[in-house]
């Protein structure tokens, strides 16, 4: 168990490693630099140099990516270049806007999909099932953008019940933000629900058709009895890795909703820095996604394997 | 007489398929169970035994309606009751035992819970004293250290305490009647053994009543006081056990009862031909194109069920008379016939000192420098003869399918020789010539799992012949399939078919086509004949039995069925924890002086006849590992001596000469002789 643990932390910290390297070598690959872009229409080829040398865009790739690589481990993201302030800093309250749109929209999304997968699974094939699942491949398939544009229409131009933008200062308290994050947060959830539902529908409606479901069934058991304690859990623990997928994504993955409600989150924010070349405030930004993203997944790894016997102990050979 | 539990009047269940066309799975089934008597159900697989036992329950499956009949269990109408009647008197009144309990034992939930559940919804046992009565069930099924069970995880326990647990679980609601439905199939010999005499013991002291369904002749001889048997969807007779076994008035019955193999008997029973029609699906008597007996009459007029003789004895046949007539037990003896073997004096196979592990230490393991663990299958040297049939035999984790994976090349072994022509095979598959792969073919225990159900049989057969025979073409592998089919008994038309539109029987001949497509030297059969009616099982043996002879193939054999092993081989190795325990022929194996371990074997199998008690010599816990020194049998020997099984490891006996039968144990032959 504890060995077990230990091998995916290890693993954990190397796709980190990976991905670090990657996300440097990736911004390295663009065309034009930090100088170019700041300098734009006004570089003379001194100016340029004279950027580069205080920039440190002088020296060797490999030793640039070291030298982000050590400053990283200190906590040091380096400082943006177009923005003249430490990354750091750029960072602090949009990263915090974020999760605060994110954490609402899970905390009204998960259980709202765990229940209406639930509720699908049990009248499979009949109007509630379809109804539910019709919604649910509407809210898969639909860009995020046009739902976004479809409920800014209803809710906030036709119905007025919202505001159609989420402009709030980046460094408003939380209390603030909510009222104006409304639509986002109905968006959001609305993409994430799908997923986690169908998975969760397939699961129960196997789960519904096995041998202790049937088991519990004769032995009298009552009927919501059998869907809470004997079929429920066993329908989530496939579900819990999708669960933090979509979990990570919404960290990761709002930014086009972010953009769409002009709403100052980390996910604009990388947009705004990619058009500046601003390559440390991108490096960033990316490597916090980044961890987000396989941290989000340890911690469903390490629950699966608290809540399903199973895995727990491995009975060998 | 006293007033029936249960009483199934005229009962038809059947379903609408896809053309709109209604299929019957029962068809007017009558029967009716006593307050504490226990009616065993006996029939082949597909004769509606379940539906009929899941309907007692007031459960039908999905699709499934009631065409007419009714239920009446302590005079309800099982089919008449709102759905929260059902719920009370299911577990209540009326509980389950069901195949397989680790599928039936919600994985989520430690076991404990499961049965206080139980208690809770179907007792007035409450508070603190719901988890001592929890605990006392367990001890009831004995199981060992209740407490400990009771904490755990459906898979962290063993086929047989699963099984127990389950037993515990029904019982817990205190119900009239327990319906059983194969609560023993799939277990080893010893733990079915020791759970029907539990049931047996609990059932005479509680009063319940059973219904006990199997295919098994055996645990029904043993469980039952009366019997009903089941074909297509109909019961075609109904007597006490003592009767159905000794004089059988129905053709099916005798027919069951003659192929079954026997311990006390050698040579391969006569098959039945054929296998159970649709229900309802003949215009007379469902039986006709299997009975020895028909006469015109049968297949135009369906018979009644009726009472012969005195003794209330229900027979659905038009023949009864004449069957009756006919000797049965003389019939018996004159159905078997002994397998000519013809094994030569030359080694095919010959494993020396081999040892398999599955233990692969990690990384802490080998900084820590911990001691490995002993190895699966130690100390195995036998010598296969070419022609011969060697029977591997033990219980579950006795290193039987370990040893055939290792020959078949899926399992390297640690250490030790096997030799065959020249090579060793305790190497990989993917490091084997083509040659060799082709001279060593393996035959699965279950047909549905090892044919691709979207190939057809044309597809199945045609892999190994193009694989090994890369020169033959189209046409003559063509020719080859059929040749083969024919060999295996199958028509020629069966080619073009899919497994899923083959029966059991048939899909097995199908898998031994594929194996001799290879014309292997060496064939390993795993548990080739447990998933089959007992009716198909011979006709597979004779038909392996008869492709050794044309080849002079080898055969190793596994099976836990210790007659269906007397039946077929020549040889015999016991193995316990990975361990050989007793080699010989199948005559030295089958009388004294036996192994401790082969001795509680044959005590535990169960013969169909009522009158003949299993001797349960060792309890059937089950061990999880070898033990590190002493004997293998040491921690359940019935004889066990003293520090001597603990610490050395016994030596081999020689009853005759050194080349024969021998025995691994620290107890003097003589004292083996006393049975």
């Amino acid at each position: 168990m504890i060995v077990l643990i230990a091998r995916r932390f290890i693993l954990a910290l190397i796709t980190l490693l990976l991905i670090s390297i990657i996300i440097f070598l990736g911004v390295e690959a663009l065309p034009g630099d930090a100088a170019d872009a700041y300098l734009g229409q006004s570089a003379t080829p001194e100016s340029l140099r004279a950027l580069r040398e205080e920039f440190g865009l002088d020296t060797p790739a490999h030793q640039r990516y070291l030298n982000w690589l050590g400053d990283m481990l200190k906590g040091d993201l380096g400082d943006s270049m177009a923005r003249r302030k430490p990354v750091s800093e750029v960072i602090g309250n949009q990263f915090r806007n974020t999760v605060v749109l994110a954490a609402a929209a899970a905390i009204v999304g998960i259980p709202l999909a765990i229940v209406l997968g639930v509720f699908a699974g049990l009248t499979r094939d009949k109007w509630p099932d379809i109804l539910v699942s019709l919604v649910a491949i509407l809210g898969m398939t639909l860009p995020g953008f046009v739902t976004a544009t479809v409920l800014i229409y209803v809710f906030s131009i036709r119905l007025e019940w919202f505001p159609a933008i989420a402009m709030v200062p980046t460094d408003a308290p939380v209390i603030e933000i909510l009222p104006n994050i409304f639509l986002p947060i109905i968006t959001l959830t609305f993409i994430m629900v799908a997923h986690i539902l169908r998975l969760v529908r397939t699961n129960m409606i196997e789960v519904l058709v096995s041998n202790y479901v049937q088991m519990a069934r004769l032995k009298g058991v009552p009927a919501m009895r059998i869907v809470f304690l004997h079929a429920l859990p066993n329908a989530m623990l496939p579900s819990i890795n999708v669960i933090a997928l979509t979990l990570a994504w919404l960290l990761g993955g709002v930014a086009i909703i972010e953009t769409v409600f002009n709403y100052p989150g980390i996910g604009k924010l990388l947009i705004n820095a990619i058009g500046d070349r601003d390559l440390a405030l991108v490096q960033g930004i990316a490597i916090i996604l980044a961890g987000i993203y396989i941290g989000v997944n340890l911690i469903a790894d390490l629950l699966a394997l608290v809540l399903n016997p199973r895995l727990r102990t491995s009975r060998g050979h | 007489m006293s007033k029936n539990l249960i009483e199934v009047e005229n009962l038809s269940i059947g379903y609408y398929n896809k053309g709109g066309k209604l299929v019957h799975v029962l068809k007017n089934v009558s029967l009716s169970i006593k307050p504490g008597e226990t009616l065993g159900l006996v029939g082949e697989s597909g004769c509606g035994k379940s539906t009929l036992g899941q309907a007692m329950m007031g459960y039908l499956r999905l699709g499934s309606q009631v065409m007419e009949g009714s239920i009446l269990f302590s005079g309800k109408d099982m089919f008449g009751l709102s759905t929260r009647d059902l719920e009370s008197i299911r577990g209540n009144k009326i509980a389950l035992i069901p195949q397989n309990a680790g599928e039936a034992l919600t994985p989520t939930m430690r076991v404990g819970k499961q049965i206080i559940e139980t208690l809770e919804l179907k007792t007035n046992v409450s508070g603190a004293a719901t988890k001592n009565r929890m605990i006392e069930l367990l001890g009831q099924v004995r199981l060992p250290h209740p407490e400990v069970m009771a904490e755990r995880y459906p898979h962290e326990l063993s086929g047989g305490q699963q099984q127990r647990v389950v037993v515990a679980m029904a019982l817990a609601g205190q119900p009239d009647m327990l319906v059983l439905d194969e609560p023993t199939t799939g277990l080893d010999v010893t733990t079915q053994a020791h759970i029907l005499e539990l049931l047996r013991d609990i059932v005479a002291e509680l009063g319940t009543a059973m219904m006990y369904i199997s295919h098994d002749l055996g645990v029904i001889a043993r469980v039952s006081d009366r019997v009903a048997l089941m074909y297509a969807g109909e019961i075609v007779e109904d007597a006490s056990a003592a009767e159905i076994f000794k004089s059988p008035a129905h053709p099916y019955a005798r027919g069951l009862l003659a192929s079954i193999p026997r311990l006390e008997l050698a040579g391969i029973p006569n098959s039945m031909p054929g296998q159970p029609p649709i229900p309802g699906s003949l215009p007379g008597c469902s039986f006709t194109p299997r009975c020895p007996f028909a006469t015109e009459i049968c297949s135009s007029e369906p018979p009644e069920l009726k009472m012969i003789l005195q003794t209330p004895h229900l027979v659905r046949c038009h023949n009864w008379e004449k069957v009756v007539a006919t000797d049965f037990s003389q019939e018996l003896k004159d159905v078997y016939h002994i397998v000519e073997h013809k094994a030569q004096d030359v080694s095919a196979i010959e494993l020396s000192d081999v040892e398999i592990t599955y233990h692969q230490p990690n990384m802490i393991d080998r900084l820590r420098r911990t001691p490995e663990p002993p190895a699966t299958v130690s100390d195995i040297t036998l010598d296969i003869k070419r022609g011969e049939t060697l029977a591997l035999v033990g219980e579950s984790g006795s290193g039987k399918s370990t040893i055939v994976r290792t020959i078949s090349g899926l399992l390297p072994a640690k250490s030790g020789v096997i030799q065959f022509e020249n090579c060793d095979l305790t190497v990989n598959v993917d490091k084997r010539t083509m040659d060799l792969c082709k001279k060593v073919q393996l035959i699965f225990q279950n047909p549905d799992a090892s044919l691709n159900p979207r190939h057809t049989v044309a597809e199945i057969i045609d892999q190994p012949l193009k694989l090994y025979f890369p020169k033959m073409t189209r046409d003559e592998r063509r020719a080859r399939q059929i040749e083969l089919l024919e060999r295996v008994r199958l028509d020629g038309r069966y080619r073009l078919r899919y497994p899923g539109q083959m029966s059991g029987g048939e899909k097995q001949r199908v898998a031994i086509a594929r194996a001799f497509a290879a014309e292997p030297d060496v064939v390993l059969c795993d548990e080739v004949t447990s998933a089959l009616d007992v009716s198909v099982q011979a006709a597979v043996l004779d038909l392996l039995a008869d492709l050794q002879q044309e080849r002079n193939t080898t055969y190793i054999f596994i099976a836990h069925d210790l007659a269906v092993v007397r039946a077929i081989a020549d040889r015999v190795a016991v193995l316990y924890q990975g361990r050989l325990c007793e080699v010989g022929t199948v005559d030295e194996i089958y009388s004294p002086p036996y192994h401790p371990y082969t001795e509680t074997l044959m005590g535990a199998v169960l013969v169909p006849d009522p009158d003949t008690e299993p001797k349960l010599l060792a309890s059937d816990t089950p061990e999880l590992a070898p033990p590190a020194k002493g004997c293998a049998f040491q921690r359940r020997c019935p004889k066990f001596i003293n520090d001597l099984c603990d610490e050395v490891t016994p030596p081999w006996q020689y009853p005759q000469d050194e080349d024969g039968h021998k025995i691994r144990c620290h107890i003097p032959i003589n004292e083996l002789l006393v049975v």
